[in-house]
This record gives C-alpha cells, structure tokens and sequence, in this order.
C-alpha cells in the first residue's frame, strides 16, 4: 500500500496540482487569483512530463564531462525537457494576454472582483 | 426537338417566368402576360408528352447525380403526364381567373403572388415527373416553400397563423418523409419509382413493413389531407381564392395523394402491400376521412371552408380508391385525381367570384344570388352534382369506377361509405344552390350583375369541361386511357 | 514545382503577412485591411492549388520539416482530408475579411493593425492544427490559435473581455487537458508522431493510461469544440466579439477542433481499436445529440441574433461530431460536408448580423421590422438562403449533409439520434422563420399602415455584399454539386473504412 503511493509520488504531486489549480480557478473571486489557479495547472501537466524523463542513475540532459552522450542511459529523455521549454513559453504567453485583458477588465470596472464585477455588468 | 429534353423544359418554363414577373412588377399587364404565356407553353410542352405516354413510352432525363448513386431523374412516364396535364392546363384556367379576382379585389402584393404561383407550378410539374424518391422530395420541398408566400398573402393574424401551421405540417411531413426514403434506400439500395414496387426480394418484417408505411404516409398524408393531418387545410382558407382554388384543389392535395399512388404502386406494390396489410390501414383512415370530413362539411358556414372539408373528403376518396387494391379502383382514384380536380376548381372559382362581386363568404348570406349571377351558380350546379356523383358530370365516371373497384375485391363497406358520402355531399351542396335559386334575395343586391368575365370564363369553362368529360372520359386527353394503363402497369408488371 | 511545398507554404505565408502587417501598419495605417486581404488571399490560393494537385496525383504530401525524417523531426501531412479543409477554412476567412472592411470602422477604429495582425496568427494557428501530423506540435497551434482568439474576442463591446477571459481559463485548462493526454501516450509509446503513433497504438491499447489519454484529449479538444457540456464559453464569447472576429472563429475555429476529433477517433486510434475498450463512440454520440436539441431550444429562447446564432452553432457542431461517432462511411461523409456547408452558413449568418449592426447599430430580434425588406433586400436575401439551407430544405448545401447523417444513423440502426436530426430540423426552422416572417410580412399588430412611411433601399456596400452574395450562391451549387464533392471525400476515408 505504502509502495503504492511512495513509487508513484510523482504522478500524486502532479495530481495534487492540478486540483490546486482547479481549486483556484473555480472557487476563488479574484480574477488575478484564477490566473495564478491556472498557473498552477499548467505547472502540474509540464512537471508530470518533466518527471517522466527521469531514468535511474542519470543526469540532466546538459552535456556533462565525461559522460559520453552516444551512452543514452547517461542522461534523462531530452525530448520531454525541450517540450517543456515550448510549453512553458506557451504558458508564460497565456499568463500575457490574461493579464491584458485583466487591466483592460479593471480599467474599464474598476474591480477584479469576479461578484462585484457581474454586478456591475448587469 | 428532342423528347427527352421536354420534361426539363417544361419544368423550367415557369422558372424562367419568374424574373420577368418580378421585373414587370410595375406593368400589371405585361406582368400577367408573362404568366400567362408561361402557363400555355408548359401545357402545350406537357401535352408534345401524350402520345407517347399513351403508347406507354417513359421518356427518362437523367439530369445529375446529386448523391452518389441517386441522380435526379425527371422520368415523364403514363402518370406523370397524367398529373402534369391537369396541373398546367389547370394553371392557365387558374392564371386568367387570377387576374379577374386580384384585380377585382384590389389586392396587393400581385408581384410576389404571381411570381410564387409560377414558383409553385415548376415545381408541380416537377413532382410530376419525379423519377424517384430524392427528386420527387426535393420538388415536393420547393413546393412547400413556394406556397408559403401564398397562403399568408393577405398578411393578416388569420393569414400569418395559417402560414405557420401550414409549414409547421408540411415540413415535418417532408422531414417524415427523408426518414421514410432514407431507410428505404438502405433496405433496397434504390429509391427509384417502379411501377409494381421496389422491395422484391427484400426481407421485411411485420414492424419494419408498417413503420416504414406510416412514415411514408406521415409524408404524404399530410399533403393529401388524410385525417388527422388535414387541419392545415381548412385554416389555409385564409388564402385568396385562386390560391385555394389551384394549389389547395388541384396542385398541393393532388401532389399528396400522387404522392400516396406513387408510394403504394410504385414503392411498396401491391403484393408488398397486402402481404403486411398495410393497405387496411390506409383504407381505415381514408374512410374514417370521408365520413368525417363531409360531416364536418355540414358544419360549416363559410363557402371556401365547407369546400376545403368537401375537398379533404374527396381526397380520401382517392386514398380510399388506392386501398382497394383493385385494377378499377385504381382506376376509379387516378380519375378522380383530374376529375375532382376540374369541379372542385369550378367551385372555388364560384366562390371567388361571389365575394369579389358580392362581398359575401357565408353560406346564410347567399339568398337569392342565382339571379344576379346566373353563370356562376349555373357552373356550381354542375360542380356539386359532380362531386355528389351525379351523371352526366364526370365525377359521376370516377366514382363508378371506385365503386366496381370495391365490388370487385369483395369490399362491401368502401362501396357503403361512398353511396353514405355521395348523400352527404347532396346534403352539403344542396342548401346552398337552394339558397341561391329558390330564396329571396336581400335589398343590397340591387344593381349588381354577373362578376366580371375574367372570372366567369374561366369557371365556367371548367363546369363545361366537368359535363364533357362525363360524356367521354377520353376526350381531348384520353385520361381514362392513360388512368387504365397505369393501373394495368402496377396490378401487373413487367 | 512548389507542388510539394504547400503544407509549409501555407501557415508559411501567415507568419511572413503577420509580420508585414505590423511593420507596415505602423508606417501606413490603411494598408492594413489590404494586406490581410493579400495574406489570406495568397494563401487561399496555395490551398486551393494544392487541393488540385492532390486530387490530380493522389499522394498525399508529407513534409518533413528541416529535414528531420520523421518520427525524429516534426512533419506536416497534407492528405485529402487536411487538404479539404485547409481550403475551406482560408476560403471563409478571405471572405469574411473583406467583409470586415466596413466593420472595422465602426466595431474597432484605430485598432485595425493589431487586429488584423492577430487576424493573421490565428489562421496561422488554425492552418498549422490541420496541417501536423505532430501532437505536441498540434498543443502549440492549438495554443497560437487559442490566444489569438481570446485577444479578437477581447475587441468588441462592453462585455467583451470579461467574456474573452473566461473562454481564456476554460480554454487553457482544455489545451492543458490535451497536453496532459499526449504526455500519457507518449509515456506509454515513446512517439509524438500521428502515423507512428497509430501503428504503435494496437500494440499497448490494453493500457489504462492509453484509454485515459483519450479521454483527456477528447475533453481537451472537446473543449474548443464546443462539445456539450463543454460548451459554456460559447454564447458569450460570440455574442459580445465584434461581428468578424465571430465570423471568423465560429465557422472555422470549432471546425477545426472537430476535424482534430476526427483525427483523433477515426485516424489516430481507428474505431475497433476505440470501442474494444470503451464505448466513446456512443457516449460521444449521446452528448452529440444532447447538444443538437440543448442548442436549437436555447436558439429559440433568444431575443438576440448574435447569441442565438451562437446556440444554433453548439447545435451543429453535434451534428458533426455525431457524424463522427456513427463511424460508417455515410456518417463520415455528412460531417465533412457539413463541416464545409455549416462553415458557410455561419460565416454568412454572422456576416449578416454584421451588416445589419452596422446599419441598425442592434441586432435585437424583437427590433426588426419588415421595413428590412426594403432597406437591404439582398442581404435578407442571403439570410434566407442560409436560413433555408440551416433547416435542411433542398437543393440547398444543409439538405445533403444531413441526409447523409440520416443515412448514417439508419445504417446503424440508430433511430434515437434520426429523430434527434429530424426534431432539430424543424426546431431550426421555428427560430429561423420567426425572422424571416418578422422580416419580410406586415406587422398584424402595426396600427396605422406602414406604407406610408417611405423607406429608402439602404443596401450594404459592395465590400459587405460580395462575400455574403458568394456565400449564398456557394450554399446553392454546394447542393447541386454534392456529389462531385462526396466522391472526392470518399477518397479520403482512413483506411479501414
């Protein structure tokens, strides 16, 4: 039962995420807050591919001295890292046009108030 | 020219028509003109058809494959020819009547009317000559949306309310109807019409025989008026008179139980039809709708809705005819199709005239009226005893030939319900040739006379034509003909 | 011969307008609109030459990008399927961008060169979706595209933004759901390469975490479809973006997401391979058909054209996606042809709600009058023509497509969702006709006669008129013409069909 969890921590660190961002795009008012809830949930999906690469006894995939690279077992799964990167880009470019659109929501309501912005529309 | 073209060309004709109705629309007499023209060049194309329609001839234009595997056929055979020569030698009676009663009535909006009535006979024709299912939908389609414009004409609450109920029925009859093809397509592979049917060597089971059957009769039923899918009929009413007179008599109803022959004879066939006892289903609902229907009749006060319950009761003597399942019925109901159809114009037209000229719609007001307009209750005394089925007018030959039909399959109660029917009728039109002749008429029929010729020849035509037919169901047109020979072509194929 | 060279050309040309565009923009202002116009264009052009060459040769092109053979390198596969719809998502959005001409002065001044520069990414997004054969690759276009359709419907009215955000969190959390499937299949087969993939899919398909992936990208791309229940963002985001950018991203945007369905269920894992494990087809036809009646009664309760429009588009998308879950051939060819006809459609319906913005400055049902029938005769015109074909009458285009899903229905004996098509039909036509009759009859409840008032032909101009006019004529000869474009849609089964 202990192995259970203990050899699959990985996968229950990404699931915790994800419920944490879900819980914060949902549940919390504050738009800048359902952002960052959607932050969080990227985070988890690119972590859960980043831990994926991982193999037993190898090192980042930086070419390291001495450690020869046509010996694949030396280093992690590259590709997973360097989709990430694509990811993580893409990520930061949400996190862009939300944030316009937040400004743009506040300059015009005055308030990022998911209530008190509903109110306010109606 | 080429045969084969004609049956395009006489479908196109009134298409053609339309930009130049829409254009003349401020030259009333150039605009009628071209409808008008229309009308006699599609009737004399449909009659170049006749000979070799009589001969048995099918003259078959492919025009493309619209699905795979199912083009759009016009296929000019024996019954198609049949429905188009009433149809467009109908339209041009129809076309002159028109201008009488729109003109006469001041109605507006002519434009559109005349280039919608233009809409709705190509496609007529083109139900007519439907070579198979897809096509004969497709047509039947344009039909429904073509009339729309005519029924709420008048624009009015009344006239709008009828609109809707109109489509609401229509189109989910034609929706019914693409279940009913598709599912057919998929047991046959083919939606061809062939005369004797296309499930040969289809297995069909009991429930699949009849929910196909009362899907196809969903389709068409509500066109042919079979109870309880009429009700749009009399509400439609609200339309001016030619446009009850020509689609609601002659061209939508007739397209519905040309539609019902073509599902019978041509589609299920009646082996098919007997083995699932499908057509005792139709015979139940077609007899329940003649009786009713000319009950209903009595009922009513209102000239044009007492004729459209008249005509939801002849129809079903059509149906009824079909459910026989008898070479003669057959051949009784294919009759009644072009028989009904001249008299029960002839009453419209009456009808039309009398409240162009008098201004009156209701039966109780009709005293005396007989003597102001001699011709057109003249016309109407010869359309009522038609369809009462009294000789020498030639719903007299129709109805013979329904009853034989019955006989001879060994069907007492068809031949009760039409004798019960043929009372009912005399006792519906009877009143009212009363009122007109025999009562005093009221003081504001002072200085008015006949209504005007446009109107009165045309009716009068008709009446004319009913009594000659009477005489010689063959003449001109050779329909008892070409009636027999599609009954023969059905009981007994190829 | 550059033959060969389409798949990159195509989303090649966005990236290269999409620069332009602002550089120049800031230079000289009016150019803008043209460039987009010449971007869209040019690329229309491309796609409908190869679209020739493949139905000439019959290969499909793969390209590899860089050089990298695949399953190393990331290619794009242009086959008859991709290369359908590139052609008909470029086409659409040429004409509803020179439609946007006169739109642009009035729904968005002054912001015409980031606007239409965004224009152009998200065709870039949408072309390169259709174009991969790389999944990852398809999360980064999907994303290109995703962002630049929250930022056109952030630019419209009031509501407008708050409406793009919310689409922006769902629509994140649904890329993110996709990406998540992806990184289990690659976990368990070791590729990111669609063809490699499919042949190595039978090998592991026992795998709970294969099953899961298909779940989560269908969720994922569910999303963007707007698949029911996924369809909240929707309505809003439509009704509140400015008339192009609906134009725009209804008709080709949810397209888009159903042809990766397509992928996804039919090429990517084949159906056997699907319902061996779990029966998605039929839950995925059930919330199909849920949809279908969901959207057209909600159609109905709408006072607004925009919003109702936006109902009437969840609608049809389940018709596609139903289409998709029959998985027999009749049910394939309906949902491409629809994709096709439905995509004309909308963008036509939306245009016209445009055009009428424009000129009435609302589109408020209850508002309109039958003084529309003088004012833009031809643009009530080409809002029955689409009106028609949206109720299935033929021998308009939306009479074929759903005989086909009939076909398709029947064929599996499936009788629940035919009596789904046939009630949506006439449902379609309940919330259709109450414009129409509003348009073109006498109020009965007017008073005094309106015939009086003398109503001056205010027609649209001819940069509004010409798309839609062609819109209207192509839903006409797409109906006539069908069946030439069904056989060539037969070639494209995947194979196994």
């Amino acid at each position: 039962m202990l192995d259970f969890f203990m050899g699959h921590y990985a996968y229950w660190f990404t699931i915790i995420l994800l419920a944490i961002g879900l819980y914060g795009m949902l549940m919390k008012k504050n738009l800048v807050k359902k952002v960052i809830g959607l932050s969080i949930f990227q985070a988890g999906v690119i972590l859960f591919f980043v831990s994926v690469a991982m193999k037993e006894g190898a090192t980042v995939p930086v070419k390291a001295y001495g450690l020869p690279v046509s010996e694949v077992s030396n280093y992690m799964n590259a590709l997973p890292h360097t989709l990430m990167l694509t990811a993580i880009v893409v990520g930061v470019a949400t996190l862009g046009v939300a944030f316009a659109l937040l400004i743009n929501i506040y300059n015009r309501y005055g308030t990022l108030n998911e209530e008190e912005l509903l109110d306010k529309i109606q | 020219m080429e045969l084969t073209y004609i049956p395009l060309l006489a479908v196109l004709v009134s298409l053609a028509a339309v930009p130049f109705i829409l254009l003349s629309s401020k030259k009333p007499n150039l605009r009628e003109f071209w409808t008008i023209l229309a009308g006699v060049i599609k009737f004399l194309l449909v009659l170049t058809l006749l000979p070799s329609a009589l001969q048995g001839n099918v003259i078959e234009l492919e025009l493309l494959e619209i699905a795979p595997n199912l083009p759009l056929v016009l296929r000019a055979d024996t019954f198609g020819v049949f429905f188009a020569l009433i149809a467009s030698g109908l339209w041009i009676f129809t076309s002159f009547y028109s201008i009488g009663y729109m003109r006469g009535h001041h109605e507006k909006k002519q434009t559109r009317y005349f280039a919608s009535f233009a809409i709705c006979l190509s496609s007529t024709i083109g139900i007519a000559f439907s070579g198979n299912l897809l096509t004969f939908i497709i047509f039947y389609e344009m039909l429904t949306l073509a009339t729309y414009p005519l029924v709420i004409h008048s624009e009015t609450k009344k006239g709008i309310a009828a609109g809707r109920k109109y489509l609401t029925y229509t189109l989910t009859a034609g929706l019914l109807l693409i279940a009913a093809a598709g599912i057919t397509y998929s047991l046959t592979g083919t939606l061809d019409f062939q005369a004797g049917g296309i499930f040969d060597g289809v297995e069909l089971s009991q429930t699949m025989a009849v929910t196909i059957f009362i899907l196809f009769l969903g389709g068409v039923g509500v066109k042919a008026g079979i109870m309880p899918l009429h009700s749009w009929l009399p509400s439609a009413m609200a339309a001016p008179t030619p446009v009850s007179a020509l689609l609601h008599a002659v061209a939508v109803v007739k397209s519905g139980v040309f539609g019902v022959i073509r599902v019978v004879g041509f589609i299920f066939g009646p082996e098919v039809m007997a083995e699932f006892g499908l057509n005792e289903i139709l015979m139940v609902l077609a007899g329940i709708t003649v009786i009713v229907a000319s009950l209903l009749a009595f009922a009513q006060d209102n000239l044009k809705r007492r004729l459209a319950y008249s005509t939801v009761g002849h129809l079903s003597y059509i149906v009824l005819g079909v459910s026989l399942l008898t070479e003669t019925g057959l051949i009784g109901s294919i009759m009644h199709i072009s028989f009904h159809a001249t008299m029960k114009i002839t009453l419209f037209f009456c009808a039309g005239a009398i409240m162009v000229n008098l201004h009156k719609k209701n039966i109780s007001d009709l005293n005396g009226i007989a003597k102001v307009m001699p011709w057109t209750m003249a016309a109407f005394v010869i359309g009522s005893m038609g369809l009462a089925g009294i000789p020498p007018v030639n719903g007299f030959v129709s109805k013979w030939y329904l009853a034989t039909g019955a006989l001879e399959g060994g069907m007492m109660i068809p031949v009760i319900i039409l004798v019960i029917s043929g009372l009912l009728n005399v006792g519906y039109f009877f009143p009212i040739i009363h009122r007109a002749y025999f009562r005093k008429g009221g003081p504001e029929l002072e200085g008015h006379t006949e209504a005007s010729p446009f109107m009165v020849v045309p009716l009068f035509s008709t009446a004319v034509l009913s009594i000659l037919f009477g005489l010689n169901p063959d003449l001109f047109f050779n329909f008892f003909d070409m009636a027999t020979s599609v009954a023969s072509s059905i009981f007994n194929p190829l | 011969m550059i033959g060969s060279e389409i798949p990159a050309l195509i989303p090649v040309t966005y990236i290269f307008f999409a620069i332009l565009i602002p550089v120049i923009g800031l230079w000289k202002r009016e150019i803008t609109w043209h460039l987009s116009l010449l971007g869209t264009g040019i690329a229309t052009f491309f796609s409908a030459w190869g679209f020739m060459h493949l139905i000439q040769t019959g290969e499909t092109i793969r390209y590899f990008f860089g050089g990298w053979m695949p399953p190393v390198g990331i290619e794009f596969v242009y086959d008859g399927l991709a290369a359908f719809i590139v052609l008909v998502i470029n086409a659409i959005a040429f004409l509803v961008l020179i439609h946007s001409k006169e739109i642009s002065k009035v729904e968005f001044p002054g912001k015409k060169m980031a606007y239409y520069t965004v224009s152009m990414l998200l065709m870039l997004g949408f072309n390169g979706m259709v174009l991969t054969g790389d999944l990852f690759n398809l999360y980064v276009f999907l994303e290109i595209s995703s962002l630049s359709s929250y930022a056109l419907i952030a630019i419209g009215e009031k509501r407008a933004p708050y409406s793009a955000f919310r689409y922006l969190i769902i629509g994140t959390v649904g890329g993110s759901f996709y990406l998540l499937g992806v990184g289990f299949l690659y976990t368990v087969t070791g590729t990111l390469n669609i063809i490699d993939m499919h042949e190595m899919l039978p090998m592991v398909i026992g795998h709970s975490s294969v099953i899961a992936a298909l779940i989560l990208m269908i969720v994922g791309v569910g999303v963007k479809a707007a698949l029911f229940p996924l369809h909240g963002w929707l309505p809003d985001s439509y009704t509140f973006a400015s008339s192009t950018s609906s134009a725009l991203i209804a008709p080709i945007g949810t397209k888009v997401a159903a042809y990766i369905l397509f992928r996804i269920i039919l090429f990517l894992f084949g159906v056997e391979l699907i319902d061996e494990q779990l029966p998605v087809t039929t839950i995925i036809g059930i919330f199909a058909g849920i949809g279908i009646l969901y959207g057209s009664i909600m159609a109905i309760a709408q006072s607004e054209l925009k919003k109702m429009l936006a109902y009437s588009s969840v609608s049809q998308i389940g018709y596609i996606i139903m289409g998709i879950s029959l998985a027999n051939p009749f049910g394939f060819i309906g949902a491409v042809l629809h994709i096709l006809n439905h995509a004309m459609m909308k963008a036509l319906l939306f245009l016209v709600s445009g055009s009428l913005r424009l000129k009435e400055g609302h589109s408020l049902i209850t508002k309109f009058d039958n003084s529309y029938r003088k004012k833009y005769p031809w643009t009530m015109a080409a809002f029955t023509t689409a009106a028609i074909s949206m109720v299935g009458l033929p021998p308009l285009a939306g009479f074929f497509s759903k005989w086909y899903l009939a076909l398709g229905t029947i064929e599996n004996s499936n009788w629940l969702l035919l009596a789904v098509i046939l009630i949506s039909s006439l449902l379609n036509a309940v919330y259709f006709f109450r414009i129409i009759e509003k348009v073109y009859l006498n109020n009965p409840e007017a008073e005094s006669p309106e015939e009086s008032e003398v109503v001056e032909k205010d027609e649209v101009g001819f940069s509004m008129m010409f798309p839609m006019a062609v819109m209207a004529i192509g839903l006409l000869l797409v109906g006539i013409f069908n069946a030439y474009i069904v056989n060539i849609i037969f070639n494209m089964f995947p194979a196994g069909f």
